[in-house]
């Protein structure tokens, strides 16, 4: 496969966010958090820490709660491949207000940019697509990022991204790393009090 | 109890502490509740591929303001190891379920490792743990076992254990 125009992360993801409302966000661990807290902290983003594989079946929990708002996971193909049986699980309940982009760039950004799958021919939005998503897109361009914003706001249809970005390492932009004052902030964000 | 009464107990126990969801890898001691939450309109049941995905999917769950239970045989405990610490460093509440094998009069030796470890793997992970192996035990453990994990944003696991399931026929 030949190289592909790629984006570079912090504007796509900047992009992504912009002007959002009603947005519940939520991040894989490593650099896709940092790229979500570049764009500007939110009580509304939920940042994942450890359990990798698991930002997609976090934001599963979130649509299937909160049909009325937009879930938008933000996540690196390491992380979505290490989480890859969700696809089909996700597939099966195929919310329409979740919509998943992988910030695609073939490497294990965290871990000294080793390749993964990703850079060896398996393509997430074709495993997507064989999992029934209703909508699959690669994206390489900015303006398809902005047609993808349209459709996180539109809440139409579960929607798996492959966003191609560049493989490499931005400054490094930390969110909180305190479990429960994200969590409790988030939920006080939907009018939940703790405990 | 009358046997396998226990079975649609555990239903009616999640369901009176207002258990939305409900994910799951079928197990045969599940199955009656399994049944009941599928056939359930007031209730979002979730099959996994691997039990891991169900610690996410419950903590999305917490995050957007309901509750859920995980239901799942022992030998998925182990796949749940490095999720659970989610749990434990979010204090999210986990409400698991999970039918012992290698327990007791197992027939498949293969099951024993998984078996044997799963309630040191859970407690090592800051799962609270209980285990009935009675069926008039089932009703107030896991009724406690909930009340703990909701009330206290804590991960807690109610074992049923072999003596109680029943042993697996493998020559009908």
């Amino acid at each position: 496969m030949g190289e592909v125009t790629v984006l570079d992360r912090r504007a796509a993801v900047a992009t992504l966010l912009e002007g959002r409302r009603d947005m519940l966000v939520v991040t894989g661990l490593g650099s896709a958090s940092y790229d979500v807290m570049a764009a500007g902290d939110h009580a509304m983003n939920y940042y994942l820490w450890a359990a990798m594989g698991s930002a997609m079946t976090v934001g599963l929990g979130l649509a299937m709660t909160q049909p009325d708002k937009s879930v938008l996971v933000i996540t690196g193909d390491g992380e979505a491949l290490m989480g890859f049986g969700a696809l089909a699980t996700i597939a099966v309940k195929a919310p329409r207000n979740l919509t998943i982009a992988v910030l695609d760039n073939g490497h294990f950004g965290e871990t000294g940019m080793q390749e993964s799958h990703a850079a060896r021919g398996i393509e997430l939005d074709r495993v997507a697509e064989a999992c029934t998503f209703p909508r699959t897109l690669r994206i390489t361009t900015m303006e398809e990022v902005e047609v993808l914003r349209g459709h996180v706001a539109a809440r139409d249809a579960l929607t798996l991204a492959s966003v191609k970005i560049r493989a490499d390492n931005p400054p490094r932009v930390l969110p909180p790393r305190d479990g429960p004052y994200i969590k409790n902030r988030f939920r006080e964000a939907l009018g939940f009090s703790p405990i | 109890m009358s046997e396998n009464q226990w079975q649609d107990e555990i239903y009616r126990v999640l369901k009176s502490h207002d258990v939305r969801h409900i994910a799951y890898v079928p197990d045969a001691g599940h199955s009656a509740a399994i049944k009941l939450a599928e056939a359930d309109n007031e209730m979002t049941s979730l099959v996994l591929t691997t039990e891991e995905e169900g610690i996410g999917y419950l903590a999305g769950v917490h995050l957007g303001g309901q509750r859920g239970a995980l239901l799942i045989q022992s030998s998925g405990v182990g796949n749940c190891i490095n999720t659970l610490a989610l749990n434990q460093m979010a204090r999210i509440p986990l409400l698991m379920v999970v039918t012992m094998r290698g327990d007791w009069a197992e027939f498949n030796p293969w099951q024993n490792p998984m078996g044997q470890a799963t309630e040191t793997v859970l407690r090592s992970m800051g799962v609270l743990t209980w285990r009935a192996d009675a069926p008039q035990d089932v009703v107030p453990l896991l009724n406690g076992a909930a009340g703990m994990a909701f009330n206290g944003d804590q991960a807690c696991a109610l074992l049923l254990g072999q003596r109680l399931i029943g042993e697996k026929k493998w020559v009908k």
